[in-house]
């Protein structure tokens, strides 16, 4: 099962310059996550603090903040689109 | 002048002076930081007032090592002493900064103006940006000003008002199939893929110095004094959190004495997650759905929800909201007190100002300043039905007739 995982130019420093990438087998965001972190040193504590994600990181799963959805529990299936995005943009 | 580097509001790491927003250690936001202690408040202050009719009077307080040469100056906006609108609330002392008197009719002119700047400094020839209505507006225009290309991105299900006031200036408008949240989002991730300036996304910390502005000319305008109390609309929470930062830099400076403002932050209840967050004792913002009049409010997702709570818990303040029939309410209270035609957001504002009065929080002897933020004429909408007007054949019995009370004696 793969979901696809794009990055933002924020952190493609530490995924070798990866703009997108897939991550297998994880059911749940945090899984997704999870992948990462074991496969790019150095990313969780760009995003994560204390086992939450930092409060100026957004997630989305198919374009919905996953704070309207499950949080990192929030579950997602083949084929999904993870976007990880800074939350700081914006003022109407 | 004392511009000193980009440096994250959560870890401090500084930056150079360019197009980034965000700490690439923490994901924080990056603002301005400045060396004020080499100023001198009376030089500044003649500085000051020597300086033009416009924002760029406090050019020791914007981002820049020279006064850029601006098309179209923003600013300047009157401050009026409200004193029916007192009367009507049970208060004092009551000013409204009216900023719908700027170029586009909305404070956006403020923030847009430092970010166009600050973009044509670094070489950018495309700005960009997310908007609800008043800042495309102020970015169609400032672009068309500075001969600039623009792409303006608003939810398809906009005011017509605000879609008209910004297609008229030759933009490429782009009407996005989703509320505010999505467009911004859009717009992030466009900002990775384009050498653009977006006003609100990579140049965000410059354009964020703009709203400062608001603060000096209400403290300016008031002879140099800060006033007791603030109440200021809330959608990002970054104009809210940069007026008192003016008053905050001045205070360091010296050209004002005195303790920061009560600040007082206004939203919509159909789009309430700082409101929420304050009340529920909240750090931090539970994104919301939004659904409100108050379009230009609409932001589920504010950016700087945390420094808005963290602003109005430290001055004393709240963050409060409103309902949609408070708003056209507040709309009318303001327009037949004081003469002064807003849109929405204006309407939570002085809705929010009338009810702080009516809960008691307002001390009757304070000087208090509402700031209102945009136009009348942009949300038309809000006020249709809320009067009624009298139609009569051109003759004298028929006027009469229908306004018995007015008949001549």
């Amino acid at each position: 099962m793969a979901v696809t995982v794009k990055i933002p130019t924020q952190l493609r420093s530490v995924t070798g310059g990866e703009g997108e990438t897939t991550v297998d087998g994880a059911a749940t965001v945090g899984e997704v996550l999870d992948g990462l972190y074991d496969r790019f040193d150095g990313l969780r504590d760009r995003i994560a603090e204390d086992g939450d994600l930092r409060r100026f990181v957004n997630v989305y799963v198919g374009g919905e903040d996953i704070r309207f959805l499950d949080g990192l529990d929030t579950s997602v299936e083949d084929g999904d689109e993870v976007t990880i995005l800074p939350a700081v943009a914006g003022g109407s | 002048m004392p511009v000193q580097a980009l440096a994250c509001k959560e870890c401090g790491t500084e930056y150079e002076l360019e197009a980034r927003y965000v700490c690439d250690s923490c994901f924080g936001p990056l603002e301005v930081r400045y060396d004020h202690a080499s100023l001198d408040a009376e030089s500044v202050k003649r500085r000051i007032q020597a300086g033009p009719q416009s924002l760029w009077r406090y050019s020791d307080f914007l981002p820049f090592t020279q006064t850029p040469k601006y098309a179209l100056p923003a600013g300047a906006t009157p401050l009026i002493r409200a004193p029916r609108l007192a009367e009507a609330i049970g208060l004092r002392e009551v000013w409204i900064k009216n900023d719908a008197a700027n170029p586009t009719h909305s404070f956006k002119d403020r923030v847009v103006s430092v970010a166009v700047a600050k973009a044509q400094e670094l070489g950018f020839d495309t700005i960009a940006c997310p908007s609800t209505g008043n800042l495309a507006n102020a970015v169609a225009a400032h672009a068309a000003a500075a001969g600039l290309e623009s792409y303006v991105f608003i939810p398809a299900d906009l005011e017509e008002q605000k879609i008209l006031a910004t297609g008229v200036y030759g933009t490429k408008l782009v009407t996005v199939r989703g509320n505010y949240d999505d467009v911004n989002r859009l717009c992030t991730e466009l900002s990775a893929e384009h050498d653009w300036a977006f006003v609100n996304v990579n140049v965000r910390p410059y354009y964020a110095e703009g709203s400062k502005t608001l603060g000096y000319e209400i403290a300016e305008g008031l002879g140099f004094e800060l006033p007791d109390r603030v109440v200021a609309p809330v959608a990002s929470g970054s104009l809210f959190t940069k007026i008192a930062r003016g008053f905050d830099e001045w205070r360091e400076v010296g050209l004002v004495d005195g303790e920061t403002p009560t600040m007082n932050g206004a939203q919509a209840e159909g789009c309430s997650p700082v409101a929420q967050a304050f009340d529920a004792g909240w750090d931090i913002c539970k994104p919301v759905k939004p659904n409100t009049i108050a379009k230009s409010l609409a932001i589920g997702n504010p950016a700087d929800g945390p420094y808005a709570l963290e602003l109005a818990r430290r001055s004393g303040g709240t963050i409060d909201a409103v309902s949609d029939d408070e708003i056209r309410a507040g709309i009318r209270l303001l327009a037949e007190t004081t003469g002064i035609f807003t849109e929405t957001a204006g309407g939570v504002t002085t809705a929010t100002l009338a009810k702080l009065a009516a809960r008691g929080d307002i001390d009757p002897d304070e000087r208090v300043v509402a700031v209102i933020t945009g136009e009348g004429l942009k949300t038309l909408d809000a006020v249709r039905g809320t009067f009624e007007t009298h139609e009569i054949d051109a003759t004298v019995e028929s006027f009469d007739s229908a306004l018995p009370t007015a008949a001549a004696v």
